[in-house]
């Protein structure tokens, strides 16, 4: 609006020193040496995640001599007792990772209609939190003193009602008795996860599908349940993942056999080694990575189409 | 997602209008059809509320009654005091939060700078990073402890005393809590624009480590606050890695204090707990920036 | 202004609305106090008022979205304060995000249709026509992530229109907009509405858009409506001080008044009823009529002049140092260059005033 007078210096470029290595726009980058920053990372990363890996994939293809294998592989296939494991661990994941995601999903809904600011969504929120984190051993212990021989459950039932317990007090210590463990965090942990999907939930689709003559139930088929429904899977895959690498809680739950893969794992670690099976253990590790590689690509992939629509 | 708006007020019950302003109108007590909805909601709500926690908060209430019992039947908090009685009790508590401490300063180490880089100078690494620091999700403990323990068995013959030492273990705690801390630094930096602050702090002159340390980190205190607590909580209660590569940490001696005296092994398990919960509520209500997105405020339209 | 035989409500077109002493309440604040309007049928009324004022208020109770403390709501006559949303037969939009993301633009605007059973045949037909109505007939296939903003509201305006709803309600649709597609969309809207003749109700903060699209105006603040009337008489003969001061420019000049008239910058000029006085008042005057003449000598001086394309608005200092603003013809703008000393004149034009 107002012409600089006549002869005034044209206003001063802001340049940093250092930016002159930046090329156009800002992360347009040239210089190879700004990658050398992330050398510690990755090279920390390449030893203590990307080495045991390949230990791991690797020694499963080998037997105790160092010749390449495929016999620890087949063991996997063959033994009665590694595909039952399998299908024992993959059972017990899927199962609570939809009792998690129901339950959890109910819970989230209920938090999230609440005030976002307000004093219970931070309790329930920051509690969920710790609980979803809550160990194997402690939570073995918690359980126990709930429903074991001299539990507060048990107890009550003998003390406070006169009746005799209406379950066997062994069962904590078989797959029912971990399906309920696990739903301890199992239930949190999808609350965390799966929140946020919620707080996406815009209250103006809501207004407009009433206003388009839409009830309750409308809303959640036609727009409601089609947006959460990705993450709703996405965060399902992730409780499954995280039960089906469960050990801690099964370790010091079960002292009879080893149901689960995970167990069978440390089986093999930890036990004399048989001829010829030292690299067994690898192997079964080796099929725990197959199968959660194969679930987290599902994830990703779900992820990717979640985020498509929701802006 | 029912009623708009007005679930939490009707719920809330009706609240009147001050006394001293013209209330000419009285507050009307029925009820219309749309609160009657929120009340049934609000129901619902309350309902799934109650019967989670209800199913959460028995163990924890087995857990606090089962360590304070005394005899006959008596209330005691001996089984708390007896934790002090075990020295190897002591011994792994004061292990694990060496190896917490060791934890979050490595991780902070790694990752914010890490982080910082990829936002202001190489964007590109950004998919990477984050994938690198993701997949640890995909790597069981039981499997990493696999493949870690050749490494572990090289380190403690060939690095003497301190090779073997419990405290190694933060190099692997790391790798684990990884996917957890960067979605929590990763999420505090999202509520704060880092590249334009690094932009600004350098155009005022300032080097990288300055810029790094007195600017971006202050600003994303909060992200780092709960990617912190997160470590520290996932350290002392991690088992799987530290029993099977036989290092005498917090869990493995509870699991092992277990056996021989129930009580004492209960009472530390539910101290942890709440320390962990205290820790995590305190970061939840008094760091900025975690969670919710800041939200910019409407500007006030001027009255002309 | 009451309505006269209220339209049948065949084919949904041109309702009367009444809104008779509404109340609400949250909490201690009290959103709405005793708001009444009556709406034509086939009218357009602008609700406008600063933040808070209670206008999204008054929207969301007639949308059913908000519930009313006391007072009633009459749609054609019927009394609809305890009807629920989705038997209200009434098209929102929303002032952004209201489209189903889930949805192309086709299936959202026909999602109203759908839920009243009209078969998948007639629904695409319908859903395309009011598509080509809002000139996005090309968009039937479009998700809302494709579109920009513009758009998004056009198809949710669309989706409004297609279930043929009794009164539109228009919340701030505009305001997230860029400025030049809200003065676009502006017009289309007022087109659409014309062309359609339903009754509608325009929510906004925007004087420029309510002056340009209302039918009729009314201005709100803190609950109570201050004045609903034609555009020009709201700008010409406001009511009261808050709508001569929210509407359109003023001129806060101090001058005395006596007998219905007022002496300020060296004029006399008659007074609107309402006005503060007799003795010392601060007049309201637009920059319109405020004269200026360059003149060697005169105690007033120009201090800055932007020039706006089609007229100039000047600054001007006058002697005690009041600021005052005129607005001139582009073509005076040169003479008037900052600095200029200039002879200050009023237009007797009716002014509102307030107390000192």
């Amino acid at each position: 609006m107002i012409d600089p007078p006549a002869g005034a210096p044209a206003p001063p470029t802001v340049r940093t020193a250092g930016s002159a290595s930046r090329g156009a726009g800002r992360g347009r980058l040239r210089g190879a040496g700004n990658y050398l920053a992330f050398v510690p990372f990755l090279a920390y990363i390449g030893l203590f995640l990307i080495v045991p890996t390949l230990i791991v994939a690797g020694g499963a293809f080998l037997s105790i001599q160092g010749d390449p294998t495929l016999d620890n592989v087949i063991q996997l296939f063959t033994d009665e007792v590694f595909v039952s494991a399998f299908i024992t661990s993959i059972q017990l994941a899927l199962g609570t990772a939809i009792l998690g995601a129901v339950v959890g999903g109910l819970l989230a809904w209920a938090v999230a209609r609440g005030d976002p600011n307000g004093q219970l969504r931070q309790v329930v929120v920051a509690a969920s939190g710790v609980l979803a984190q809550f160990g194997g051993v402690m939570l073995a212990f918690a359980f126990l003193a709930t429903f074991a021989g001299t539990g507060l459950v048990t107890l009550f039932f003998k003390n406070v009602l006169h009746v005799g317990v209406p379950y066997d007090t062994t069962w904590l210590f078989g797959l029912t008795g971990l399906v309920v463990v696990y739903a301890y965090f199992q239930i949190p942990l999808m609350l965390i996860v799966f929140l946020p999907s919620l707080d996406g939930l815009r209250q103006e689709w809501y207004d407009a599908s009433a206003s388009l003559g839409g009830s309750s139930w409308a809303f959640w088929r036609h727009v409601g349940g089609p947006i959460l429904a990705p993450s709703f899977l996405g965060a399902l895959l992730l409780l499954f993942t995280n039960a089906f690498s469960a050990y801690a809680t099964a370790a010091a739950l079960i002292s009879q056999g080893s149901p689960i893969v995970t167990l069978q794992i440390s089986n093999q670690l930890q036990s004399e080694v048989v001829l010829g099976q030292e690299n067994v253990g690898k192997a079964l590790a080796l099929g725990m990575i197959v199968v959660v590689t194969l679930v987290m690509t599902a994830y990703a992939l779900i992820q990717r189409r979640a985020s498509r629509w929701v802006r | 997602m029912t009623d708009p708006g007005g679930a939490v007020v009707g719920a809330a019950g009706a609240a009147g209008p001050e006394g001293g302003g013209s209330a000419v109108v009285a507050r009307p007590t029925g009820a219309g059809r749309g609160r009657r909805r929120s009340r049934r909601q609000f129901g619902a709500r309350i309902a799934i509320l109650v019967l989670v926690f209800g199913y959460l908060l028995l163990p924890l209430l087995a857990m606090l009654e089962f360590s304070t019992r005394g005899d006959y039947g008596s209330r005691s908090l001996r089984s708390y005091v007896a934790i002090l009685e075990y020295p190897d009790l002591i011994d792994g508590i004061t292990t694990s939060l060496g190896i917490a401490v060791l934890t979050v300063f490595g991780m902070l180490l790694l990752l914010v700078p890490t982080m910082v880089w990829t936002i202001v100078r190489v964007p590109r690494m950004r998919r990477v990073i984050e994938f690198l620091c993701l997949l640890p999700l995909a790597i069981p403990a039981i499997v990493l402890v696999v493949g870690i323990a050749p490494i572990y068995r090289w380190m403690g013959q060939s690095l003497g005393g301190v090779g073997g030492s419990p405290l190694t273990l933060a190099l692997v705690d790391i790798i684990l809590v990884l996917p957890f801390a960067y979605r929590a630094i990763d999420s505090g930096m999202r509520t704060v624009d880092v590249a334009t602050l690094a932009d600004a702090a350098r155009s005022l002159g300032a080097g990288w480590p300055r810029t790094i340390l007195q600017v971006i980190v202050p600003n994303i205190r909060g992200g780092i606050l709960s990617a912190s607590v997160l470590a520290v909580a996932l350290v002392l209660g991690e088992y799987t890695i530290s029993s099977l590569l036989s290092f005498d940490t917090l869990q493995v001696v509870i699991f092992l204090l277990g056996k021989r005296d129930a009580y004492v092994a209960v009472a530390v398990s539910l101290a942890a707990l709440v320390f962990a919960f205290v820790l995590l509520y305190a970061i939840a209500r008094f760091a900025p920036g975690t969670g919710q997105r800041a939200r910019i405020a409407p500007e006030e339209e001027p009255a002309t | 202004m009451t309505a006269t035989d209220p339209a049948p409500a065949a084919a949904g077109r041109g309702v009367a609305v009444q809104f008779e002493d509404m109340h609400r309440w949250y909490g201690s604040v009290h959103a709405l106090d005793g708001l009444s309007i009556d709406i034509a049928p086939g009218e357009l009324v602008a609700l406008l008022g600063p933040s808070g004022c209670g206008k999204t208020t008054a929207l969301r109770a007639l949308g059913g979205l908000d519930e009313v403390d006391a007072g009633r709501i009459l749609v054609d006559g019927r009394d609809i304060s305890h009807v629920p949303t989705n038997k209200r037969s009434m098209g929102i939009v929303f002032q952004a995000y209201s489209l189903f993301p889930n949805m192309t633009a086709g299936d959202n605007v026909g999602y109203g249709l759908r839920l009243r059973g009209i078969g998948t045949d007639e629904r695409r037909k319908r859903a395309a026509e009011t598509l080509e109505l809002v000139g996005l007939g090309g968009f039937v296939n479009r998700y809302p992530h494709q579109m920009s903003g513009g758009q998004q509201q056009r198809v949710a305006l669309a989706r409004a229109l297609a279930i043929q709803p009794q009164v539109l309600l228009l919340d701030e649709p505009l305001s997230a907009l860029d400025a030049k597609v809200r003065r676009q969309l502006r017009e289309e809207i007022r087109r659409i509405q014309i062309a359609v003749g339903t009754t509608t109700l325009f929510v906004t903060h925007d004087q420029e858009e309510a002056l340009a699209l209302g039918d009729r105006v009314g201005v709100m603040s803190a609950g109570r409506l201050e004045q609903i009337a034609a555009p020009a008489e709201l700008y010409d003969r406001p009511a009261t001080a808050f709508v001569a001061e929210f509407v359109g420019l003023t001129n806060r000049v101090k001058g005395m008044a006596s007998n219905g008239v007022v002496d300020v910058l060296g004029g006399r000029v008659p007074l609107l009823p309402g006005s503060a006085g007799p003795g010392p008042v601060t007049a309201l005057v637009r920059p319109e009529a405020v004269q200026l003449a360059p003149e060697d000598g005169a105690n007033a001086r120009v201090l800055a002049v932007s020039f706006l394309g089609s007229l100039g608005r000047v600054q001007v200092g006058l002697p005690d140092d009041t600021l005052v603003v005129a607005q001139v013809p582009a073509t005076d703008v040169e003479r008037l260059a900052p600095g200029t000393a200039v002879r200050v004149a009023v237009v007797p034009v009716p002014v509102f005033a307030v107390a000192e």
